[in-house]
C-alpha cells in the first residue's frame, strides 16, 4: 500500500475511534465538533472534485452549501408549522432521506445553470462569476422574509432518519460519517474511471481532449454538477447539525473557508478535504480559546502550506501523488 | 486518380491586413506522405488549424473523405478520423504514458461517461492503447509518468495517441521538433511505416526527413502554395530554391 493509502486509513480510523471515545467519556461537545468536521469534509470533497480534478477554482460553492441548508430548512419549517409547502398540495417533511434527495436535485440543478454560464469563462473570470452567483443567493436569502430573511430559520427538532435516533449526538455523527465514507468511496472509484481520466486530462490539456474527439467543457460541466450536489448535501447535514439555517451559509466567507480547508489538506488528493476539515475545526476550536484573532494563525498556517507544501498536509506526509493504476 | 482523403480547396484566412492563407489548395491521397514546407510565417500553422478545425477559413472549404467538414469543430473532425499531433507536445504530464494513450482510446470509443469502472482495467481500451504504444516503441515505458520520460519519448507518445484513434488521415505538426539526429532517424522510420495505415500531412522543418519521407512536397511562402511536386521536382524548382531552400539544397 502507498504511504498516502496508509495515511488515509489512519485518518479514517481516527474518525471512528475519537468520537466513539468522546461518546463513552461523555464528551458530547467533542462529538459535535467531530460531526462539524465530517460535514465540512463532505462539502470539501464536493469542492475538491471541481477544484482538484477539474481545475475549476469556484469561489461560489457556498451557493450549493446554502441551497442544501435552505432545502432542509424550508421542508422542515413547513413540517413543524404544519403548513403546506405548496398550497393544498405538498406538505413539508422531517425525513432526512427525502430532504437529502431534494437537496441533491436542487443543488445539482443550480450547479448546472451556474456551470453552463461560468464555464464560458476561465481563470480569474471564472472565480469572479462563481463568486457573483454565490452573492446573488446570499442577498436573495437575506431578503426572503417568508423564511426568516436576515435572521434565518430555526428548526426545533433535528430531522429523522429511519432506524436511528438522530437526537443522540453519536448516532447523528455515525450517519454523517457513513455519508462521508460512501462519498469518499465513490470519489475514489470515479478518479480511476474513464470519466476521471478524461476530467484529469481536461484540466491539464484541454486541446488534447478536442484532438481525440472529446468535449472538455462538457466533462467539466458534469464534474461541476456532481461537485455542487455533494456540497449541497453537506449543507443539509450542516443545517441539521445546528438546527438552524441562515444567509451566512451562502456567504463568500464560507466559500473561502471550503477552499482553505481543501488547500490545507491537499488539493486533488482524495482525503485532502478530510484532513483539511479536521485541522480547520480543531484550530477553530482551540485557537478561538487562545485568541479572538485566531484567523491570523490560520492565515499563517495557510501561507506556510501554500509556500512550502503544495500538496497540502497530505503532500507533506505522503509525498507527491502517484499516478492511479 | 484516387480520391483524396483530406483536401483543402482555396482556403483563405486573413488576420487584419495579414493574409495567413491565400487561396490554399492541397490534398492528401491514400498511402502518401505529403510534406508542407516553408519559412517561418509562411502560414503552415494557420493551414493546420483550418484543416483540423481550430480556425474557420474566411473562404474556401475543407473536405475529409469527400465530406465538407468546414463547419465542424476539432472534436467532430477527430471523430471522423482526423488525427493530429502537436508541435509542442500536448500531453497530460501528470499522468502515465499509458493513461495518455488510453485517453486517445477513450476518445475513439466515444464512451467517456462511465464513472465507477476502472479505466485501466478495461481490456478493450488497454489493448488498444498498448498496441499503439508498442507500435511507437514505448511499451516498456507505459507505467512511467509522462513528465519523467524524455522529450523524444513524448514526441513518440504524441504519435501513439494519434494512432489510438485508428485515423483515416494524420496531420502532423513538426513531429521532429527538438529531436536529435538519432531521435529524428527513429521518428523518420516510424512515420515511413505509418503511411500504409493512413496518409500523413507532414509539416516539418527537418529537410533530411522531408526528402526521405515525402511522396509529394508543397512549398508555402507568404500564405500561398508556390509549388507542389515530387522531391526531385521541388529540389529542382528555381523559384523554390530562391524563396526557401537557398544553398542548403
Amino acid at each position: 500500500m502507498s504511504r498516502e493509502g496508509a495515511l488515509n486509513l489512519v485518518v479514517l480510523a481516527g474518525l471512528v475511534a475519537l468520537p466513539l471515545w468522546a461518546h463513552l467519556a461523555g464528551e458530547t461537545f467533542t462529538v459535535t465538533l467531530a460531526t462539524r468536521a465530517v460535514i465540512l469534509a463532505l462539502a470539501g470533497v464536493g469542492l475538491n472534485l471541481a477544484l482538484g480534478a477539474g481545475g475549476l477554482v469556484s469561489l461560489g460553492h457556498a451557493a450549493f452549501f446554502g441551497l442544501g441548508g435552505y432545502a432542509m430548512g424550508i421542508l422542515a419549517f413547513h413540517a413543524q408549522s404544519m403548513t403546506p409547502l405548496v398550497d393544498g398540495l405538498l406538505p413539508g417533511t422531517k425525513s432526512m432521506p427525502v430532504i437529502w434527495l431534494t437537496t441533491i436535485a436542487v443543488s445539482a440543478l443550480a450547479a448546472l445553470v451556474i456551470g453552463l454560464l461560468s464555464l464560458r469563462t476561465a481563470g480569474v473570470y471564472f472565480i469572479m462569476v462563481t463568486l457573483a452567483f454565490g452573492q446573488m443567493f446570499f442577498y436573495f436569502a437575506i431578503s426572503w422574509n417568508a423564511y426568516g430573511g436576515e435572521d434565518g430559520l430555526s428548526i426545533w427538532v433535528r430531522n429523522g432518519f429511519p432506524g436511528l435516533n438522530t437526537l443522540v449526538p453519536i448516532q447523528f455523527y455515525g450517519l454523517c460519517f457513513a455519508v462521508l465514507a460512501l462519498v469518499l468511496l465513490l470519489s475514489h472509484l470515479v478518479r480511476r474511471s474513464p470519466f476521471g481520466l478524461v476530467l484529469n486530462a481536461a484540466r491539464q490539456v484541454p486541446a488534447r481532449l478536442e484532438a481525440v474527439g472529446l468535449d472538455p467543457t462538457r466533462v467539466k460541466l458534469v464534474a461541476f454538477v456532481v461537485s455542487g450536489a455533494i456540497t449541497g448535501l453537506a449543507g443539509a447535514l450542516f443545517a441539521d447539525l445546528n438546527r438552524f439555517v441562515s444567509p451566512a451559509m451562502f456567504s463568500w466567507q464560507l466559500s473561502g473557508e471550503l477552499m482553505v480547508l481543501v488547500i490545507l489538506g491537499g488539493v486533488g488528493r482524495l482525503f485532502g478535504p478530510v484532513v483539511g476539515a479536521v485541522i480547520f475545526v480543531a484550530l477553530e476550536h482551540w485557537l478561538d480559546g487562545v485568541s479572538d484573532y485566531w484567523h491570523v494563525y490560520l492565515g499563517l498556517l495557510l501561507l506556510l502550506i501554500v509556500l512550502f507544501a503544495r500538496g497540502g498536509v497530505i503532500g507533506l506526509v505522503a509525498g507527491r501523488e502517484r499516478a492511479h493504476d | 486518380m484516387t480520391d483524396p482523403v483530406l483536401e483543402a480547396r482555396g482556403i483563405t484566412k486573413r488576420f487584419g491586413a495579414l493574409v495567413a492563407s491565400d487561396g490554399v489548395s492541397l490534398d492528401l491521397r491514400p498511402g502518401e506522405i505529403h510534406a508542407v514546407i516553408g519559412p517561418n510565417g509562411a502560414g503552415k500553422s494557420t493551414l493546420i488549424a483550418q484543416l483540423c478545425g481550430g480556425l474557420r477559413p474566411d473562404a474556401g472549404a475543407v473536405f475529409l473523405e469527400g465530406a465538407d467538414v468546414t463547419a465542424l469543430p476539432v472534436r467532430a473532425r477527430a471523430r471522423k478520423g482526423l488525427a493530429r499531433t502537436f508541435q509542442i507536445s500536448a500531453l497530460a504530464m501528470e499522468d502515465t504514458v499509458l493513461q495518455n494513450a488510453v485517453l486517445g482510446a477513450l476518445g475513439a470509443s466515444g464512451r467517456p461517461w462511465r464513472f465507477l469502472r476502472s479505466a485501466l482495467s478495461d481490456t478493450e481500451l488497454r489493448d488498444r492503447a498498448m498496441a499503439a504504444l508498442t507500435r511507437v516503441g514505448l511499451a516498456d515505458f507505459a507505467a512511467a509518468r509522462t513528465a519523467e520520460v524524455s522529450h523524444g519519448q513524448r514526441r513518440q507518445l504524441e504519435v501513439a495517441v494519434a494512432l489510438t484513434l485508428a485515423p483515416r488521415a494524420f496531420v502532423m505538426d513538426e513531429p521532429m521538433a527538438g529531436l536529435g539526429a538519432e531521435g529524428s532517424a527513429a521518428m523518420t522510420d516510424l512515420l515511413d511505416g505509418l503511411r500504409a495505415e493512413a496518409p500523413i500531412l507532414l509539416v516539418e522543418h527537418d529537410m533530411d526527413a522531408v526528402f526521405r519521407l515525402a511522396d509529394r512536397v508543397s512549398v508555402m511562402v507568404n500564405g500561398a502554395v508556390v509549388a507542389t511536386g515530387s522531391v526531385a521536382e521541388i529540389r529542382a524548382d528555381p523559384a523554390v530554391r530562391a524563396a526557401y531552400l537557398g544553398d542548403a539544397a
